[in-house]
């Protein structure tokens, strides 16, 4: 920073009652100059002059302090830097520090009471969409919904398989080590068949497709919204939940169900392999096993899941892309709300579930 | 003051085969506001850019300030840098800080000044550039397309350079907005002492601002001088700019 202020140099010196200023008086030089100077600031033979030197004197002189040896373009520029001080505001009220708080939970909640509201307001728009998609089929857009099916489904066969067919794995090699212990190795296979087909295939493939299609969605429409896109789109004639909040989310309902089959045999696969290798349960053994003594119910109470998952996903992320702004920055904060939203809200979806089989007994 | 602060020899400047400017030859002297005028994708903020630094040219020479902007580095260039304000065409307002905020990250470079003492001067700027003093405290995505040019005006001002660059200031203004734009450039240029290379489309801030006129066209500047001169240039392409019904409003408008 030397080699900067190197060529700056302003001379100050005290003269009675005056300060006397030569050289160079500008932005560089400002913090050599005393915050409160005498009674009569005089400069001569000015090098430089600039907004911030005369900042500096424009300040002063409101002090009182008269300042003398200006040359007619520094008093002008003096001049037009008084005239644009800007005038402070007068303080904001300030609230004692309960009412604050008590102010800031109140927007919170209301906050969130919105957020709540806008997504059954978006649930409605879906429903109503889709109603009129069934009374209009023409309007129905069959190519977008293919589409979206390929890029939320079809793409994520591969992540949502390997990562069940490894959570299948896990279950029987932590399961084998606990029931080797009992001589109870075969129940490992109704450990993995419930776990998985009730529970984890299901939840995971959610939570999985909750990370990657929900953020895809918020900023697809995002950056739509962003751009005006969707505005035009309504000037146009077309219904933005037709075109794009109807395809979205019909493809995520009905893409999930069908991960998470896909889900359920994988990691059933990765239970038997592991079963086999760990504990010598031969696959026909582990077969017979999980046909006879696991009921359907168990993949019925986990599938039944799927749909909801898909709609509380697809509405979140949709919300989400409409609430951007015009900047990236709001594109970015949205994009990041709605995965974290979609993933809380299946966790949240999922644990209701289990208490409502555990009430009705399935 | 007829001492030359940007001089522009023999420039080329390219992207992959495709030839922008070739032989480009261009002044700017102390104390004036060239306006430099060309049509679109003839390269004017290419040209902008270059004299910058930030494209570095296939061949030729460009000084600022008497010292060549693709042979310095380091410290100099630094300093250099802070000689100059650039408004880019939409601002380029850091988006993250608040327009006060901007016009301090200039100021941050100039050591031992009081936190108080950045934020009067950057608060200060920002009322030259004749933005509100609730302005402030906004964030760039909250203002209007003016208000974005104001505080990018400003934050160029930040450090009273002596050259400030502005891409088409008045692009996308109302007339009213841009009339004011106008005034604030010639007010600024007369308080300060500035040298202002501005890069429009617009006639009427071509009347009201600019000292003399460069055209831009077939690579190179075609032509420079007053609005005066460029309306007896018989070049096709110029003839029409300045005789167009759009050129004869804005002139008509003046007399």
């Amino acid at each position: 920073m030397d080699d900067l202020t190197r060529d700056h140099k302003l001379t100050a010196r005290n003269d009675g009652d005056s300060l006397i200023l030569s050289g160079e008086l500008t932005v560089w030089t400002l913090p050599q100059l005393p915050e409160n100077p005498p009674q009569t600031i005089r400069v001569e033979g000015l090098t430089r002059f600039d907004t911030a030197a005369a900042w500096y004197l424009a300040g002063r002189a409101a002090d009182g302090t008269t300042v003398q040896g200006l040359t007619d373009p520094q008093q002008k520029l003096l001049d037009a830097v008084t005239a644009a001080q800007p005038q402070p505001d007068p303080a904001a009220p300030t609230m004692p520090a309960w009412r604050e708080i008590l102010d800031k939970t109140g927007r919170r909640v209301m906050e969130y009471l919105t957020f709540m509201r806008e997504l059954a307001e978006f649930l409605g728009r879906f429903l109503a969409a889709l109603g009129r998609a069934i009374r209009h089929p023409g309007e129905f857009r069959l190519t977008s919904l293919v589409h979206h099916c390929q890029e939320t489904g079809l793409r994520a066969v591969p992540i949502v398989a390997l990562m069940s067919f490894l959570i299948g794995v896990v279950l029987a090699f932590q399961g084998a080590a606990q029931l080797q212990q009992f001589g109870a190795e075969v129940f490992v296979v109704d450990l993995i068949a419930i776990s998985i087909l009730r529970e984890l295939g299901i939840l995971l493939t959610a939570i999985i497709v909750a990370g990657r299609t929900a953020s895809a969605l918020t900023a697809s429409i995002g950056s739509m919204k962003m751009r005006e896109e969707i505005d035009a789109m309504r000037t146009l004639g077309m219904d933005p939940d037709m075109v794009l909040i109807l395809p979205r989310v019909l493809a995520l309902l009905i893409m999930l169900p069908i991960l998470g089959l896909i889900a359920n045999v994988s990691g059933l696969i990765g239970g038997a392999i592991m079963s086999w290798i760990e504990l010598g349960i031969s696959p026909s053994m582990f077969r017979y096993r999980l046909v006879a003594e696991t009921g359907i119910e168990h993949v019925i109470a986990g599938i039944s899941k799927a749909p909801v998952f898909a709609i509380v996903i697809g509405i979140i992320g949709c919300h989400a892309g409409m609430k951007v702004g015009k900047d990236a920055e709001s594109l970015g904060a949205q994009t990041s709300a709605a995965v974290v939203n979609a993933i809380f809200a299946v966790i949240v979806i999922d644990a209701l579930f289990s208490i409502f089989f555990a009430e009705i007994g399935v | 003051m007829s001492e030359n602060v940007i001089e522009v020899r023999g420039l080329r400047t390219q992207f992959g085969s495709h030839v922008i400017h070739d032989g480009l030859d261009l002044d700017l002297k102390r104390g004036e506001i060239l306006g430099v005028v060309g049509g679109s994708g003839t390269g004017k903020s290419v040209l902008l850019r270059t004299i910058v630094g930030l494209i570095t040219p296939a061949k030729g020479d460009v000084r600022v300030l008497g010292q060549d902007v693709s042979q310095l580095s380091g410290t100099a260039r630094e300093a250099l840098e802070r000689r100059w304000g650039v408004m880019f065409q939409d601002g380029a307002l850091f988006s993250a800080l608040t327009v006060q905020e901007n016009v301090e990250v200039p100021l941050r470079a100039v050591p031992g000044l009081t936190n108080a003492q950045r934020e009067g001067l950057a608060q200060l700027k920002v009322s030259m550039a004749g933005l509100p003093r609730n302005a402030n405290g906004k964030y760039p995505s909250d203002l209007s397309g003016g208000m974005k040019k104001r505080a990018g005006l400003a934050r160029a001002l930040a450090l009273d350079p002596e050259i400030v660059f502005l891409d088409e200031p008045t692009a996308g203004l109302d007339p009213i907005g841009a009339d004011a734009f106008d005034k604030l450039i010639v007010a600024l240029r007369d308080a300060l002492g500035l040298s202002v290379f501005l890069v429009t489309h617009d006639l009427d801030t071509l009347h009201a601002c600019c000292d003399r006129i460069a055209v831009l066209a077939e690579k190179k500047v075609l032509t420079t001088g007053t609005m005066a001169d460029m309306l007896t240039v018989d070049h096709p392409w110029v003839h029409e700019y300045f005789h167009g019904p759009r050129a004869r409003a804005a002139t008509d408008g003046k007399d």
